[in-house]
């Protein structure tokens, strides 16, 4: 058997695990496995400009393949500087390993030069985290990791290294183990077949059903099976903020995103359904509303990987823990098996009155005659500009709310942002993760002057790596989701919500060695926007002026029901 | 209601720290909890009581299970069980009061295990309610120091948690 250092097991490992990318920044700690990276080329590290960085291109990749991703960061600051990213793979279930150096481990608990407590940093947003005592134990950490990561409910495993285990002096027989087994974790694989049988008799008595899903069902692998059952039945589909792309968004039965920001006829849908069909989902405060008056007459069946996701927030009256993909499968045989048949006449009423409700408000914005645009508009824009087809990785704000309402996402695994944590500089290392890994794809980052800022400085990183990706700033020189709720709620009281100072953009990305085009019209905005796509190779920041008025509509009213919305600055429900 | 929940885990470091971190993180309430290792020794066995209703008592059993380093938990409440506490409670012991302490202590079943000229140090065991009964009946005037253990538990009959 070969022998190998604690670091060039680190390396190998993760070569035998079938990465190719891992994204970080080096240090002290991590000099050794650094060392052992330079010495070897199958593993390629790509250097960022901070770890947070590092970890949301990691989750980004693994957001888009399903398969997790992996970040190297060293002790102290180089961990913390990781949390961020780390949180937001967690809150959205993002299988990703993140390696962190420690100081030797001798030195553990004296303060030591960069030593942080990582293991108790991380403890409340990670899977499960691991700390390596004995350098032999490497490969099955990490073998562990992975394992953990990707299993069941995704999540984020922290492996802490101390830079002792990783000596280049101490060699130990190398073996990567074939498969992992823990007494302690055994992740479901099959939904309760009594269960299932009860939620299709439910679904197919149904007179105002509504399938509702969510991320579960993007890394579940469940779109196709989603797909299949929802046309079997003809029901109307809903999808959450991560759950966009798991039923196409242009397909006749799509009714829109749910929730805060949802569709006025999803919101609508759901106060009035009597059945509630929730795939991967998990009831979450930006969909549910006021719980307590949370779709009053609907019976709720919830298929989730996570038991305790399940009557969390909100009762389910059948629970079915499962994988998505594996329980929507027995469901479409059930469905197809039964003698039963939806009622006919009762969904052909459903279907007429969500049609009404879609008539009614259907996204439909106010464009005036001013040239100024509706950020809305450069959303529309960039849909029809990349057929729809484009991996949209977005940061946090109102540019969010519009890419997830009017881009059209009809494949899973493209619309890409932080939903659960709403990480604000998120956008643009989640493009690089998905660009580096689909360079044949359109990858596109949508952010505002505001985003942008918080990780700006990796368009250095994409200028050593040629990671042409595109982002479409849309720039109203405010924070506008801030603003809007100052609007609502403060009296128009803009409290540190202006940015005041802005770069000149277009300048910036060309010392950067980019592409920058500036937009002020919306006359010029589809040639500016056809033009940078032309650009197959080159980083383009497209810096679009938009309306710094604007609000993201419909709003939910707080703690109100799904159907108590603002529809317009004037109109609520 | 009032709950004691058994955890068995790995006895691995910070597994501790992981259950302790997720009821603060969660907000869930502890009242105590005692952890020691089993007679396997990979094992520790971990009890923990709390107060909520069900759907709290619901999400604590679900997300202690969550945890990779938790092999099984159970709520003892849900079944027949016994649960016991050890209290050491140290007495200021002079005059009157002298005889009074060794009196109570004699009708608890609580041994004296401590003595000096002025103070009684007395063990007892019990469910937690018995142990709150004695502290009660003797006033808070001459106690200067109480040690509780915190609840253990288990269930009655064939039932065990085990791997």
């Amino acid at each position: 058997m070969e022998l190998l250092s604690g670091a060039e097991m680190v390396v190998r490992a993760l070569r035998d695990e079938g990465v190719k990318y891992i994204y970080g920044y080096p240090g002290g700690a991590l000099l050794h496995v650094y060392d052992a990276l330079f010495q070897q080329n199958e593993v390629e590290h790509v250097l960022v400009r901070h770890e947070q960085a590092a970890t949301h291109m990691a989750d980004a990749y693994a957001r888009a393949t399903g398969k997790a991703g992996v970040a190297l960061v060293t002790s102290g600051p180089g961990a913390t500087n990781a949390v961020t990213g780390i949180a937001t793979a967690y809150m959205d279930s993002i299988p990703m390993v993140v390696i962190t150096g420690q100081v030797m481990s001798f030195l553990i608990g004296e303060d030591a030069f960069q030593e942080t407590d990582m293991l108790g940093i991380s403890r409340p947003i990670v899977k499960h985290n691991f700390s390596v005592t004995r350098a032999e134990d490497i490969p099955s950490i990490i073998k562990k990791a992975f394992y953990i990561a990707q299993t069941g409910r995704p999540g984020p495993v922290v492996i802490d290294i101390p830079k002792d285990m990783t000596a280049p002096t101490e060699r130990f027989p190398y073996e990567y183990p074939k498969s992992v087994k823990l007494r302690s974790y055994s992740p479901v694989t099959k939904g309760h077949s009594g269960q299932i049988r009860k939620a299709v008799d439910m679904l197919l008595a149904a007179k105002r059903p509504m399938i509702y899903t969510g991320g579960g069902v993007i890394m579940g692998d469940a779109s196709r099976e989603l797909i299949e059952l929802a046309h079997l039945l003809n029901y109307p589909v809903t999808n959450t903020l991560m759950g966009l792309g798991g039923f196409p968004g242009t397909d006749g039965q799509f009714v829109g995103m749910l929730g805060m920001h949802g569709s006025y006829e999803a919101n609508m849908a759901m106060h009035h359904s009597d059945l509630i069909l929730a795939v991967g989902a998990r009831f979450d405060d930006r969909v549910t509303n006021g719980v307590d008056k949370f779709c009053p007459t609907a019976r709720i069946v919830h298929i989730d990987i996570d038991p305790a996701s399940i009557s969390k927030t909100i009762q389910a009256d059948v629970p079915i823990v499962g994988p998505a993909k594996v329980v929507l499968d027995d469901m479409i045989q059930l469905v197809k098996e039964s003698k039963k048949r939806p009622d006919a006449e009762a969904i052909a009423a459903w279907w007429k009155q969500i049609d009404e409700w879609r008539a009614r408000h259907g996204g439909r914005y106010r464009t005036d005659d001013s040239e100024l645009m509706k950020p809305q508009q450069v959303i529309e824009m960039l849909c029809k500009v990349t057929e729809g087809d484009a991996y949209v990785c977005s940061d946090v704000g109102q540019h969010q709310m519009f890419a997830a309402q009017y881009y059209k996402y009809n494949k899973p695994n493209r619309w890409i942002n932080s939903g659960g944590l709403g990480t604000m500089g998120f956008g643009l290392p989640a493009a690089m993760g998905v660009k580096m890994n689909f360079p044949n794809e359109e990858v596109v980052c949508v952010t505002g002057e505001g985003s942008i800022q918080m990780n700006i400085q990796e368009l250095s990183t994409c200028k050593q790596y040629d990671i042409p990706v595109k982002i479409i700033c849309l720039n109203n020189q405010s924070l506008g989701m801030v603003r809007q709720w100052q609007d609502m709620n403060y009296e128009s009281r803009h409290s540190q919500s202006y940015m005041n100072s802005l770069p000149d953009f277009v300048k910036l990305v060309e010392s950067y060695g980019h592409v920058g085009i500036k937009v002020t019209k919306y006359s010029e905005l589809e040639s500016a926007m056809r033009e940078a796509f032309a650009m197959k190779d080159r980083l383009v920041f497209m810096d679009i002026m938009v309306d710094p008025f604007e609000h993201v509509y419909p709003m939910q009213v707080p703690r109100g029901s799904m159907r108590d919305m603002w529809l317009s600055k004037t109109e609520r429900t | 209601m009032r709950h004691i929940i058994s955890v068995l885990m790995e006895n691995e470091p910070g597994a501790l720290s992981r259950v302790v971190g997720l009821f603060s993180q969660r907000n869930f309430n502890i009242e105590s909890l005692t952890v020691a290792p089993t007679e396997d020794e990979t094992l520790s066995r971990l009890t923990v009581t709390t107060i909520g209703d069900d759907r709290v008592i619901e999400q604590i059993t679900k997300q202690l299970n969550k945890l990779i380093d938790v092999v099984k938990v159970v709520d003892l409440s849900e079944g027949d069980h016994i649960e016991r506490e050890l209290m050491m409670i140290k007495f200021k012991a002079n005059g009157q009061m002298r005889a009074e302490i060794k009196r109570t202590a004699d009708i608890f079943r609580g041994q004296i295990i401590d003595i000096t000229p002025n103070t009684y140090t007395v063990q007892l065991v019990g469910s937690s309610e018995k142990l709150d009964a004695f502290i009660t009946s003797l006033g808070n005037t001459c106690i200067m120091e109480v040690v509780r253990s915190g609840v253990s538990g288990i269930s009655r009959g064939e039932k065990v948690l085990a791997v």
